[in-house]
């Protein structure tokens, strides 16, 4: 059995209020860091924890707070990323719907580790009732004394607020989400400057993705070196795993990291197989944007290992064998399951929600839709797939942000491992058109 | 199908119940910062008249002190916005990959024949539109769809679960 560190008590009912969370030991804290411990002391317990950024880089969170600027009499922000728009990943929508005061607990502590007197919960606009929930969890919190104006007496105070956005899976890029912030379209921002030293209003800011920021309330409660222990190499702690796809069992496992992927997919506890009592073909380890594997060099990297649930191993082997944990969105394929066609609809995702900033992602993820749309429907040529290869090697690596690459990789990698379904749709073409 | 041009074009009014609850939003930020606002106020102004329309997005610009344009541009840019009228109730279904490999599509085709109308067309009794969005982060759950202006949300669909989701929606009528 995996530790429950985040959704230890996701199926207690009342969970979602602040009275029956309370009674869980919730906002312990709290009382932790603002009584006992400096904003310093916090960062540190971030930095001993090894939590790296859940929202998909893998970035460590205590280095990046250690890097927030503190120009004297300028504001400092810490905003939550809850736009979770990654396909494959809902474990921030699930955990904020079910334990919302865990989102808060947490983003206390970092807003007092970080020295913000406001902070931002920005949410995807379609989560209307997280929206609501997230509020009325601020509004019972505040009641309680742990928001607003001298937290617990401590003499640190505190507004939080939750924003919608409008729609835009871009605004999931950091620094495209301060903009939609700041009431503008969500086009990234050149980097460097990174949020660290100009974010928000131009003001240090730090942006942490919603399980990130709920992390942070096991590693105050336990210390920064109990949470280290969880885990795997650098990859230490619990992870949330979003699991769809065609499985028994999909939904939101916790996972300690480093655990066998077999066991991941296969035990009861966890995904327990594949539905239909059919054979697995493929697997997206963590959401669209990762290269897809198949299902023999997800299960053992080249060398034989088996693989581990773990941001070294699941990228073992680099993008010829290997993939990213991404954001834990973990896509699984059965055996009747068409490439070609998941390809196509990741590309059309890809283009629509390419933000028009560059050209390379702006045209290139057009052209990619558009070449898999007429490999899908039967009038693909046996060119055609080299030609998508040398589309998405012009866009990765020439864009202001990831989209570019993250439109790049699935296509790119589809066809290095599942190549002869491709050229199938083009030999076989009247039969393909499905 | 609807058109922005056969609408009437009535004018605009914000009720004094709205512009509180836009003066609450522009309490949220620095002083200056009010174009922070703007999604939110966006988000109510769709809630109340079904879309945002070129006049109540005029009216919005006059109340954040912005330039319309300003207002137009971040309006089309996200895909919640609506920049012409839509059906009463918009089912909005998640056409995604992972959703796709639980039946999404099949879904979509049952809707389009239950309701006979294609994706962005309103009904003739203007009760109903659908369409097709990206994925909305409950795969696990698939398939998936919602409707505004709350977003209520339907999970684990079926054809049978659909239609009396339609039937139930028509009973509630205007
Ligand atoms: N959860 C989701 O729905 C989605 C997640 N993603 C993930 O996003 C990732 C890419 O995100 P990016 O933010 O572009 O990655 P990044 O590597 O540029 O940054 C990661 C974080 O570290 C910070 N950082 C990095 N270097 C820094 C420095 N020198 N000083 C201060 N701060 C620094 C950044 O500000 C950011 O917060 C992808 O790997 C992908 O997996 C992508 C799409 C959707
Ligand atoms: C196109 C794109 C979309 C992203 N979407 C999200 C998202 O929905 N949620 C998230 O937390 N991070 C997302 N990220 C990553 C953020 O830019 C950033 O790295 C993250 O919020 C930092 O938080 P973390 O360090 O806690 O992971 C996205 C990145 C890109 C390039
Ligand atoms: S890579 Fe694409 S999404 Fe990112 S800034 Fe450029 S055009 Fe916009
Ligand atoms: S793909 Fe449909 S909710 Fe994610």
């Amino acid at each position: 059995m995996g530790r429950k560190l985040l959704l230890e008590h996701i199926n207690v009912p009342g969970i979602n209020t602040f009275d029956v969370y309370r009674s869980k030991g919730g906002y312990a804290s709290v009382e932790k860091a603002l009584k006992k411990l400096t904003p310093d002391e916090v960062v540190e317990e971030v930095k001993k924890s090894g939590l790296r950024g859940r929202g998909g880089a893998g970035f460590p969170t205590g280095m990046k707070w250690g890097f927030l600027a503190k120009p004297e009499g300028v504001a400092r922000y810490l905003v939550c990323n809850a736009d979770e728009s990654e396909p494959g990943t809902f474990k921030d929508r699930y955990l904020m719907t079910h334990i919302p005061h865990l989102l808060i607990e947490g983003m206390i502590v970092g807003s007092y580790a970080l020295g913000a007197a406001v902070s931002y919960i920005y949410v995807r606009g379609e989560m209307m009732p997280q929206i609501r929930i997230l509020e009325k969890a601020i509004a019972e919190a505040k009641v309680a004394g742990f928001l607003g104006k001298n937290i617990l007496g401590t003499g640190y105070s505190l507004e939080l607020y939750v924003q919608p956005g409008g729609g835009a899976y871009i605004c999931g890029e950091e620094t495209a989400l301060l903009e939609s912030l700041e009431g503008k379209r969500g086009n990234p921002r050149i980097k460097p400057p990174f949020p660290a030293i100009a974010g928000l209003y131009g003001c240090p800011t730090v942006v942490n993705n919603v399980e990130s920021i709920a992390a942070v309330v096991p590693i105050i409660n336990d210390g920064g070196e109990e949470y280290a222990k969880i885990g795997i190499g650098r990859s230490t702690g619990t992870k949330l795993i979003s699991a769809g796809g065609n499985l028994v069992k999909p939904g939101v496992y916790e996972i300690d990291l480093g655990l066998p992927v077999e066991e991941f997919l296969y035990s009861d506890e966890y995904c327990g197989g594949i539905a239909n009592g059919k054979r697995l073909k493929a697997v997206v380890a963590g959401g669209s944007s990762v290269p897809i594997l198949p299902a023999n060099l997800f299960m053992k990297t080249i060398n034989g290992d088996a693989r581990l649930m773990s941001y070294e191993s699941l990228s073992d082997g680099g993008f010829v064998s290997g993939s990213m944990m991404g954001s834990g969105g973990f896509i699984a394929f059965d055996e009747d399951q068409c490439i070609v066609r998941n390809t196509w609809n990741f590309a059309r995702f890809y283009h629509h929600e390419s933000c028009g900033q560059c050209s390379p992602c702006r045209e290139g993820t057009g052209w990619m839709e558009k070449v898999l749309h007429r490999l899908e429907n039967g009038h693909g040529s046996m060119s055609d797939m080299d030609l998508l290869v040398d589309v998405s090697k012009k866009i990765e690596g020439n864009t202001i942000c990831p989209l570019g690459d993250a439109a790049a990789w699935p296509v790119a990698s589809a066809i290095r491992h599942f190549r002869d379904e491709f050229e199938w749709h083009v030999s076989h073409a009247s039969e393909a058109v499905t | 199908m609807l058109r922005v041009e056969d609408t009437v074009q009535v004018p605009v009014e914000f009720s004094a119940a709205l512009v509180a609850q836009f003066d609450d939003i522009v309490s949220r930020y620095p002083e200056g910062k009010q174009k922070s606002a703007l999604l939110p106020i966006l988000h109510l102004v769709q809630a109340e008249f079904g879309w945002t329309s070129p006049q109540a997005m005029d009216k919005v610009a006059e109340y954040l002190k912005l330039q319309p344009i300003e207002v137009y541009e971040v309006a089309s840019f996200y895909s919640m916005y609506f920049l012409r009228p839509q059906g009463k109730y918009v089912l909005e279904v998640c056409r995604t990959g992972p959703c796709c490999l639980v039946g999404a599509e099949k879904i979509m085709d049952h809707i389009e024949q239950q309701l006979g109308v294609k994706e962005g067309e309103v009904t003739a009794d203007g009760l109903f539109s659908w369409r097709g969005v990206e994925c909305l982060a409950a795969c696990g759950f698939a398939p998936v769809l919602q409707i505004g202006p709350e977003y209520t949300f339907y999970e684990k669909l079926t054809n049978e679960s659909v239609d009396q989701l339609i039937a139930d929606l028509k009973a509630r009528g205007k």
